[in-house]
């Protein structure tokens, strides 16, 4: 990172100028390969109103990393200013190590939320023009395009009108143009919208592929499942704040497994073994595992005459640990805006 | 996929497009897509329309032209028949609308014009009559030589044919014999003056009137493009790819570049006609400038108002989010193009005045008020300076254009639409 960043970002070390990167969290994610993007404290308003409030996001290369957020939590913003489509008011980004993401347009592949073609261009054409954007020559450009178009079953839609596809197709058309110039890192916003059960999981089928190919990707979506199955790394955005950026599993972490048990006995003095929060629910306990592990409540339930019918621990889910880290944060927000107009 | 295994290139290098090559990306696409749109072919047909229009306006910059300075017979009759015919002149005059006359001063008489001329006599020396009608200080339009008895009319034939009437009775009442009405001869000529002058206003109005048509049809198909653009969502694409100042240029040069392959198709066509009819047509009247040096000129005037007021429009465009709003947000854009046209024609009747000069140097009417000095005068080197002048303002105004397009464009569209908000108090949502 440059002198300016340092400076503009606040985080500059005295001796060399360098960003304190350690203030990014990377969550378990593999810090020692180099970043592919880094943002620090990106705030971007419109009229009065704060989009994106204080965003770091630290995206190491090579990754699959999901950006996931309710409608109007500031992901599509945050999207923007990491690709130079909007500048932040304030904050730092890097992306590929540079601070201006358009001086690596060719490097870079963007899928955006509301997809747009050219309705008259043939669908070989418009993945053409969008790797001539990058700056692919055209006519290799097109010549690729039919060839991505064959190797994906669209090939008999070459010549045709992009206003003569389906949805689907003319989606998949630009997701093509988004990959023609084999960029090393691939944005897509929201890409799973819009597409059919089988064109997801073909979508799906594609993002596994760049990855293991060795390019970056970043993807938002409302829709956790996409991210718990395919991401090593996620921020959540709610309200224009990312209350969490790290590893899939450590997010999963932040909700203690939960443990479902039957017993043969209604009472006994095994009940007082049973942490605070366990609630019945049909025939079956829940709660938290404790603290303390399993092993101490087994041994009491036992001792307690219980009759243990069935026991299991079960790892909360991304979901799970989506709702409860947004909901955390909007409980936060909202005390926030109590405080501030306490001291008003 | 794995991206990278398709095509046998490797990975393109770190890099990006230059301005202008991105802006030439854009322009290729623009121009393909409109020249085989349908849209093409009523531009093409356009003119025909445009011709028509500014046809009409160059006649009546002719008639506003003849009515600035009426045009004057000559009489070059012998001293004494000078005399007289001036002041029989003066006593029909008292009756009837006549001609104006001069008597010229190698007659003997005062060399004022008109019928209060005086009826001094004359030396009865000869003038050459093509002289007389080439006299740049008088709008002569004919020259009446001869004698009271044989009058003979010189000059172009549609302006002596409607003076013979009138001189044949001058002539009879200068010799007392209003029972007899002199044959009048009459000796057409190519053109005179006061013909060059209405030709070259009518060239000036209508030259100017057609710049000034092709400009509005351009600068709105370039505004529509671009809301057509913002409607498809594709700004985004562009934004993300590529600076937002190669768009704006690109599309701005795409229908200049349209434009041109529209007037080369017209200027072919038109060429041919008159290349097939030039015998029926008679003899085109010709700018001051020359027809060649005109329309070099007419081009590069041309190309400087529509990239003037093209960025104005496109950057009006980057604004608004819909149709409805750029015909709102336009409106004092094309109120103001109006007002430069009126000025433009305003000035080119009245060549070196103040109202001419204000309408040279303000960048937007220069071009036009330029055209009109072309038609009517010929010295070359204002031409070189207005150039000169017009590309700095040019690239001036693209460049403030450019600026609030890139600050504007990503700021504005269909989510507007959506929520119902006008662009003006519309919070982008993520």
């Amino acid at each position: 990172m440059d002198m300016a960043l340092s400076e503009r970002s606040g985080l500059g070390n005295a001796d060399n100028h360098a960003p304190d990167i350690t203030r990014l969290n990377t969550g378990g994610l593999n810090t020692g390969a180099p970043l592919a993007i880094e943002a620090i404290g990106l705030v971007k308003r419109f009229e009065g109103t704060t989009a994106v409030d204080g965003v770091d996001l630290a995206v190491p290369q090579g990754a699959i990393y999901g950006i996931l957020g309710p409608n109007g939590a500031g992901k599509t913003t945050t999207l923007r200013m990491l690709l130079g489509i909007i500048d932040p008011d304030a904050g730092v980004r890097r992306v590929l190590g540079h601070d201006r993401p358009h001086d690596i347009a060719r490097m870079i592949g963007y899928l955006p939320e509301e997809r747009g073609l050219y309705p008259s261009m043939k669908a070989y054409e418009a993945i053409g023009f969008l790797g001539a954007l990058r700056g692919l020559p055209l006519a290799e450009g097109k010549r690729r395009g039919r060839e991505l178009l064959e190797k994906h079953d669209l090939g008999h839609a070459a010549d045709r009108q992009i206003r003569q596809l389906s949805k689907g197709m003319a989606q998949t058309v630009q997701l093509l143009g988004t990959l023609v110039h084999q960029p090393r890192l691939v944005v897509l916003d929201e890409p799973f919208s819009g597409l059919d059960a089988i064109n997801q999981g073909k979508l799906e089928r594609m993002i596994r592929d760049l990855a293991a190919d060795g390019t970056t990707v970043i993807f938002s979506t409302h829709v956790i499942a996409h991210a718990e199955r395919l991401c090593e790394g996620v921020a959540i955005i709610a309200g224009g704040k990312v209350p969490y950026a790290g590893s899939v599993d450590e997010a999963r972490d932040r909700i203690p497994a939960q443990v479902r048990l039957e017993t043969q006995a209604h009472e006994g003095r095994w009940r007082d073994a049973l942490p605070a929060d366990a609630r019945r629910e049909g025939d079956f306990w829940m709660f938290s595992l404790p603290e303390s592990g399993i092993e101490p409540l087994l041994r009491a339930l036992i001792e307690g005459e219980a009759g243990i019918l069935s026991l299991s621990i079960e790892r909360a889910g991304l979901h799970d640990a989506f709702v409860h880290i947004a909901g955390e944060a909007a409980a936060r927000a909202l005390e926030e805006d109590k405080l501030a107009e306490t001291v008003r | 996929m794995n991206a990278r295994e398709n095509g046998n290139s490797g990975p393109i290098e770190n890099a990006r497009l230059s301005l202008w090559q991105a802006a030439y990306i854009i322009a290729r696409r623009d121009f393909q897509a409109v020249l085989f749109s349908k849209a093409f072919l009523f531009f093409l047909l356009g003119p025909i329309f445009f011709l028509g229009i500014s046809g009409g306006a160059g006649m009546l910059g002719a008639k506003a032209a003849e009515r600035s300075q009426d045009p004057t017979m000559a009489v070059a009759l012998d001293a004494s028949e000078s005399a007289a015919f001036v002041a029989a002149h003066g006593q029909l005059e008292q009756l009837t609308r006549m001609p104006e006359i001069f008597v010229p001063a190698t007659s003997g008489l005062s060399a004022d014009a008109g019928t209060d001329a005086g009826t001094g006599a004359g030396s009865g020396a000869k003038m050459d009559p093509q002289a007389l009608l080439e006299d740049a200080d008088r709008n002569v339009a004919a020259v009446l030589t001869g004698s009271l008895a044989a009058p003979r009319l010189i000059g172009p034939d549609e302006r002596i044919e409607s003076w013979k009437g009138p001189v044949a009775l001058i002539a009879a009442t200068a010799r007392g014999d209003t029972g007899s009405y002199p044959a009048v001869s009459l000796e057409p000529t190519a053109s005179s003056v006061a013909s060059k002058r209405s030709s070259n206003a009518a060239i000036a109005t209508g030259s100017l009137t057609l710049l000034f048509l092709l400009t509005m049809l351009l600068a709105g198909m370039v505004l529509s493009n671009l809301v057509e653009e913002k409607g498809n969502k594709i700004i985004e694409v562009l934004a993300a790819a590529i600076p937002m100042d190669a768009v704006f240029l690109g599309k701005l040069f795409a229908m200049l570049a349209i434009s041109f392959v529209g007037i080369a198709v017209w200027g072919g066509l038109g060429g041919a006609v008159l290349a097939l009819g030039a015998g029926a047509i008679g003899p085109l009247p010709e700018p001051a400038v020359g027809w060649p040096v005109f329309c070099a000129l007419f081009l590069v005037y041309f190309a400087m108002a529509y990239l003037l007021i093209g960025s104005i429009f496109l950057a009006i465009g980057s604004l608004a989010p819909t149709v409805r709003d750029v015909q709102t947000l336009s409106m004092p854009a094309t109120i103001l193009q109006l007002a430069v046209f009126f000025l433009a024609t305003f000035a080119v009747n009245d060549i070196g005045s103040p109202i001419e000069t204000l309408a040279v140097i303000f960048p937007l009417s220069s071009p036009y008020a330029m055209l009109g000095r072309a038609a009517q005068q010929a010295a070359l080197w204002p031409h070189v300076l207005a150039i000169g002048y017009q590309v700095l303002a040019t690239g001036i105004l693209v460049k403030m254009g450019a600026a609030l397009f890139r600050s504007r464009v990503m700021k504005s569209g269909p989510q507007g639409v959506k929520s119902g908000r006008k662009w003006w108090s519309r919070k982008p949502a993520a």
